[in-house]
Parts: C-alpha cells; sequence; structure tokens
C-alpha cells in the first residue's frame, strides 16, 4: 500500500505504475475542462444559469475516457479496466447525491417563501387563494403519529421480545420474523385500504376519522419496531441474563430490569427511526383521515388535516391563484423534512451518547 | 456434599432442570406471544378484508358502478397493471446496477472511516416522505429533463421506446420511473451493501494475493459471492417500486392506456396512483372496485416480498453470518 517509490532512483515497486496523485490530477483537469464548455456556453447569461449537474456529469464521462487510456498506455489494460471501474463505481454514488442535493435545496429555497410565523398560526378554514397555514394539519400529524406510536411501541416492543426471549428455535417465531419481514414492503396504500375496509363494516361506509389514520400508519409502523427492537434486544450480551438468573431473579424481572435497560437507548433510537418513516406517509392518510380546511383535533370523530395530505392537496388540486397553493405545499414539504431530519438526528445522537459501555466488546 | 442432599437434590432437579413458573413470567410471555400472534392475525385481516371488500367489484351488472361504468372489472384494471409493472421495471433497470455500484464504494472502495457516514446519507434518501419525491419530481425533476426528452427523441427517435412527440412539460412515465429508481435506491442499497461485507476475508484476500487488480478482486470473490443477495435486494427495490404512490400520482396524469413509449404525454398510470386518485370521491361499488384493484397489488407485492425475503434467509444460513 505504501510501496511509492521513497529513492527515486529504484524504481522498482511503482515501476509501471501511475504514482498516486495522477487520478487526482487527472479529474481536476477534467473538471475544469467541463466547467470551461458549460461556462462559455452559459456566457453572457445569468451566472445562476451555470449547469453544475452537466458539468459534473461531463467531466466524470470525461475522466473516464482518458485515464483508461493513459492508464493503458503507461500500465496495462488490467490497470486500466481497474481504474474505469474505480471511476464508475465512485461515479454512482454521486449519481445518488445529485437528487438528495437537488431535492433539499429546492425543499429549502421553495418552502422558505411561506415558511413563516402566518404559517403556523392559521389554519385553511375561509381561506381562498394567498394567505392560510397548516396549523391544523402539523395538530393532525402530530395527533394521528403519537396515536400510531402508541398502538405500535408496546406490540412491537413485546413481539421482539417474544422472538429474542421466547420463541429461541421455535417454528413460530421464525415465522414471525419472516412474516414481518415480508410485511415491512406491504405498500402504505394497501394499508390504508384495509383499515378503510375494516371500519366499512363495522361503522358503515365512508367512515373517516383521526383513529383510522393511526391504525394504519401502525400496520406499516409495527414491522419497522419490531425489526428494529430485534435486532438490539439480541446483541444485549448472555452473560447479563446468566448473571441475573444465577442470583434468582425471574425471567420476566430480567427482561424487564436488565435486558431493557441495556438496550434502551438503541431501543428509543429504532421508535425514532420508526416514527420518521411513518410521519411522512401520505397514501393511507389520504384513503382514512381525508382532508378539512378546519383545526379538528378530535380522533375519533370528522376527518382531520395532515401535513403530507395537505401538501398533496395543495400541490395536486391547486385554485387561483396556483403559486399560493404551490407555496404552501412547499412549505408543509419542508416542515415535514425537518421533522423527520429532526427525529433521525436526535435518534442517532441518543443511541451514541446513551449506548451501554460493555467492557470487553 | 454429602449422601443425604445429593438424594434430595436429585428429585428436585432432574436431568434437564425447568425453571420455575411464576405468575408474573406466565403473564409476560403470554403478552410477548400474543403480541407476536396480533402481527399475524393482522396479516391474515388484511388479506382477508380485502378480499370481502373486492368480491362485489366482480359483479357480472357494472352499469351502475361509478368507476367500471359498464366494462368489466378486467378490462378496466389490465391499463393500470400493465403501468405498475412497466414503470417499476424501468426504475429497477435504472436503479439496480447504480445501487450495486453505490454498495460497492462503501463497502470496498470508500476509506473505511468515511463508510459509516457515506451509508448514512445514503440512508437519508429513505427519510424523504413520497409526497415530498412526488412534489420535487413533478415541480423541479419534469421540467429539467424536457431538453433531455427532446435530446432523446431526435437522436434516439428510431428505438420505438423514444419516438413519437415528446411532453412539453417532462410529466411523462420515464420521469415518474426516475423518480421510482432515486427512492428505491436506498432499500437496494442497503441489502447489497450488507451481503458484500459478509464476504469472506480470506477470498478477498487470496485474490489480491495472486495479483489481481481491485476489481478483479470485485469481480471474482465479491460478485460471485453477493449473487443471490443482489437478486433479492433488487425485488425487494421492485417491490417499493410497485406499490409506491405519491410519486406517480403527483407526477403522471391519469390515463388509463396502454403503450410502452416512454417520452409522450400521454401515460399508462399505476394502482396505487389510481387509487389515489379516485378513492376521496368514490362511492358503493366503485369504493369495491378500488379495493379489488388493491388487492392486485398486496398480492403482487407479497409475492415479490416473500420471494426476495425467502432467498435472503435461505442465504443466511449457508453464510454463516447471523
Amino acid at each position: 500500500m505504501t510501496a511509492i517509490a521513497i529513492a527515486p532512483t529504484t524504481h522498482t515497486t511503482s515501476a509501471g505504475h501511475l504514482p498516486k496523485w495522477a487520478p487526482w490530477a487527472l479529474l481536476a483537469v477534467c473538471f475544469v475542462i467541463a466547467g470551461t464548455i458549460f461556462a462559455f456556453a452559459n456566457a453572457g447569461g445569468d451566472p445562476a444559469d451555470f449547469n453544475i449537474a452537466m458539468t459534473l456529469v461531463v467531466g466524470m464521462v470525461l475522466y473516464m475516457g482518458l485515464i483508461f487510456v493513459v492508464s493503458t498506455v503507461a500500465e496495462s489494460r488490467r490497470h486500466a479496466t481497474d481504474r474505469l471501474m474505480t471511476a464508475l463505481v465512485s461515479a454512482a454514488f454521486v449519481v445518488a447525491l445529485l437528487p438528495l442535493v437537488s431535492l433539499l435545496y429546492t425543499v429549502v429555497v421553495n418552502g422558505l417563501a411561506r415558511f413563516d410565523g402566518e404559517f403556523f398560526s392559521f389554519s385553511m378554514r375561509n381561506i381562498v387563494g394567498e394567505g392560510g397555514g397548516a396549523i391544523h394539519a402539523v395538530w393532525g400529524t402530530l395527533l394521528i403519529t403519537l396515536g400510531a406510536t402508541i398502538i405500535s411501541v408496546p406490540i412491537g416492543l413485546m413481539t421482539s421480545i417474544y422472538l429474542v426471549e421466547y420463541g429461541e428455535g421455535k417454528k413460530l417465531a421464525r415465522g414471525i420474523t419472516f412474516l414481518v419481514d415480508v410485511m415491512t414492503g406491504i405498500p402504505s396504500i394497501v394499508a390504508g385500504l384495509f383499515i378503510y375496509s375494516v371500519f366499512a363494516l363495522i361503522m358503515g361506509p365512508g367512515t373517516r376519522i383521526g383513529i383510522m389514520g393511526s391504525l394504519a400508519l401502525s400496520v406499516l409502523m409495527i414491522p419497522v419496531v419490531v425489526r428494529g427492537s430485534e435486532e438490539l434486544l439480541r446483541i444485549v450480551p448472555n452473560e447479563l441474563r446468566e448473571a441475573a438468573y444465577a442470583l434468582g431473579v425471574p425471567k420476566w424481572l430480567t427482561i424487564i430490569k436488565v435486558v431493557m435497560p441495556t438496550a434502551i437507548a438503541g431501543i428509543v433510537t429504532s421508535i425514532m427511526l420508526a416514527i420518521a418513516r411513518v410521519i411522512g406517509e401520505t397514501a393511507p392518510l389520504l384513503l382514512t383521515v381525508g382532508i378539512v380546511q378546519g383545526m379538528n383535533l378530535n380522533m375519533f370523530s370528522g376527518q382531520m388535516s395532515t401535513l403530507p395530505v395537505f401538501s398533496y392537496m395543495q400541490a395536486k388540486y391547486p385554485g387561483l391563484p396556483p403559486d399560493a397553493y404551490i407555496d404552501r405545499a412547499w412549505a408543509a414539504a419542508l416542515t415535514l423534512i425537518l421533522i423527520v431530519m429532526v427525529l433521525n438526528l436526535a435518534g442517532r445522537l441518543i443511541a451514541k451518547v446513551f449506548a451501554p459501555k460493555i467492557s470487553g466488546r | 456434599m454429602t449422601t443425604t442432599t445429593t438424594d434430595t437434590e436429585s428429585t428436585r432437579s432432574p436431568v434437564s432442570p425447568k425453571a420455575v413458573l411464576r405468575p408474573g413470567d406466565r403473564i409476560f410471555s403470554g403478552t410477548a406471544l400474543s403480541a407476536g400472534i396480533i402481527i399475524l392475525i393482522t396479516l391474515a385481516a388484511v388479506a382477508v378484508f380485502l378480499v370481502v371488500q373486492a368480491i362485489p367489484a366482480f359483479a357480472p351488472d357494472t352499469s351502475d358502478n361509478h368507476i367500471l361504468e359498464g366494462q368489466s372489472f378486467i378490462t378496466w384494471v389490465w391499463p393500470f397493471v400493465f403501468g405498475t409493472l412497466w414503470s417499476s421495471l424501468i426504475a429497477l433497470v435504472i436503479a439496480a446496477p447504480i445501487a450495486i455500484g453505490i454498495a460497492l464504494f462503501i463497502s470496498h472502495y470508500a476509506p473505511r472511516r468515511l463508510a459509516g457516514l457515506l451509508g448514512y446519507i445514503i440512508d437519508l434518501l429513505a427519510a424523504v416522505p413520497s409526497v415530498v419525491f412526488g412534489l420535487w419530481g413533478a415541480l423541479t425533476f419534469a421540467p429539467m429533463l424536457v431538453p433531455f426528452y427532446k435530446w432523446l427523441n431526435t437522436n434516439l427517435g428510431w428505438i420505438p421506446i423514444f419516438s413519437g412527440t415528446p411532453s412539453g412539460t417532462g410529466k411523462t412515465i420515464l420521469t415518474a420511473s426516475l423518480v421510482l429508481a432515486v427512492m428505491i435506491l436506498p432499500i437496494m442499497t442497503a441489502i447489497c451493501r450488507e451481503i458484500f461485507l459478509q464476504t469472506p476475508k480470506l477470498h478477498e484476500e487470496a485474490a489480491l494475493a495472486l495479483g489481481a487488480t481491485r476489481w478483479e478482486m470485485v469481480r471474482m470473490a465479491v460478485l460471485p459471492f453477493a449473487r443471490s443477495g443482489i437478486v433479492s435486494g433488487a425485488m425487494l427495490g421492485l417491490g417499493r417500486a410497485l406499490g409506491e404512490t405519491m410519486a406517480v400520482t403527483l407526477v403522471l396524469s391519469p390515463l388509463g392506456i396502454v403503450t410502452f413509449n416512454l417520452l409522450n404525454p400521454e401515460n399508462p398510470t399505476t394502482i396505487p396512483a389510481i387509487i389515489a386518485l379516485r378513492f376521496p370521491e368514490a362511492h358503493d361499488s366503485g369504493v369495491n372496485t378500488l379495493i379489488a384493484a388493491g388487492l392486485i397489488l398486496f398480492i403482487v407485492t407479497f409475492a415479490v416480498n416473500f420471494v426476495a425475503r425467502w432467498i435472503v434467509s435461505r442465504r443466511a444460513e449457508f453464510s454463516g453470518a447471523n
């Protein structure tokens, strides 16, 4: 690895190899060339129109061609292939970054237009056109997600306890693990249809209330909670359990007092990630909770508004002037993204800070 | 130990000692077990309730059904089944090589210290709500693609899928598939990465020791080992793409047509998209029709996920990884 020519007079280890800086220098040259081309294409225009994405793409393609030729000449065909594949694999990563960056950038830029006090203090009652806000949707999202969390966490947690502590090697446990995995792939809209069908049979067709949304989200959330907490319960060292048993502690107390406290930071993290996963779900809420213009905090009567559905309806069915509706949609999207990012970061922070310090691991 | 105590001990502890079952234990293990069973019941209930609610859609006379409007259910649903499969397949074809590349980059190319951070960045893509992807796809991404589609049409128009008049808004099935591709990248990357990391170190080192370049090592040691994992990761991605609603709903306008053309303004649409679009105003047997369409979606995604997970779990036994 460190076999770069130490003494420049002997070329035994570095002979037939490009120096380490060569690919990087070539990459820089390619980007400069691509940048110049697009700067000329944009000459006289607005500097903001400079096509960054195309510059990156053209620069990378140029680099791949050049490094292959250079390496074939200076090294060998095999090394050239290796360098080409390295470039391709790295490019794949950059390609995935482009939409992420573009998406975050657009959401922030467009969302800030209406990310103001009015947005978080007004509902859409009696609002046509500009103005108005999404406070009713924020409350709806918080309540429905809270409901889903209250339903999913006990079920999910107890299931994972069963799988890890009681079900070892049993057929039922293996079946549950497998089906939970399959369940993570259920389309969210199917969960919405399912809850709608259940309530249509019990309370009559067309029922749309907040608790239905919580139940639909639970169908999606439970598998995520199970998988997350199961993994964390499994890494609790067996020695801890055995020590508790040896002291005569019953199994259920061992689980509550020894296993859970050891894994609790990770479990909280996985629950927060699960909340982040479902808080942005749109389709099931569109089917089960609907949308209203005003505030409704009653989970058991009447339709409610939620941020994702609010954003969707504003963008898909804009009124006049359309820009006011689109701006509200972006602001709601920005709010959602912020909530999700905060949950993600806080979750990972909790996992890092409160992780149990087990010696010897 | 004296003989007297061994006598009493042998009566108290038989060959396989069984723990004393206290009431607390019974209650706790019972709760845990029933939680697990609730999940199984839920899954079964999803199927049962969807079937029950879907049956009225198959009534022979559909003239009073405001969605079918006299057609049979099969004639109505076929274009949406086609649209769902077609858009998901395109998304899969685009996303699979990129996901493999990213996974390789994180597992074998990136500096070890950066790997965790890079994985986290890709996971961020999974955290973005689907409606935000939809907004971005419809309002930002689609207009960006218009010149590219024009270029494709002029230069590659002789290929049937790129022929016709390209859409002026960019809201085509290809745009929807590209957004879907971005959305399924994280799950495919996660599975591939996990499998790539399981490659036996000895295989990799043996390849390197024989003078293989890094790419030759990947091709000879990592990829053959990971083949089934890649397949199942791709299938999980396919399952996600099949069921994705909002991105498609926001990008495409609902036209139930069957065409392979990628760039036209007239596009097929998908089952989840048509459900989301028609459900809020549906009533009576119209609701049943949409639920029947949802049932088809459920069966297809369940089958795809089932097979994918089966490949992974069968794989786990062989690889020796937990």
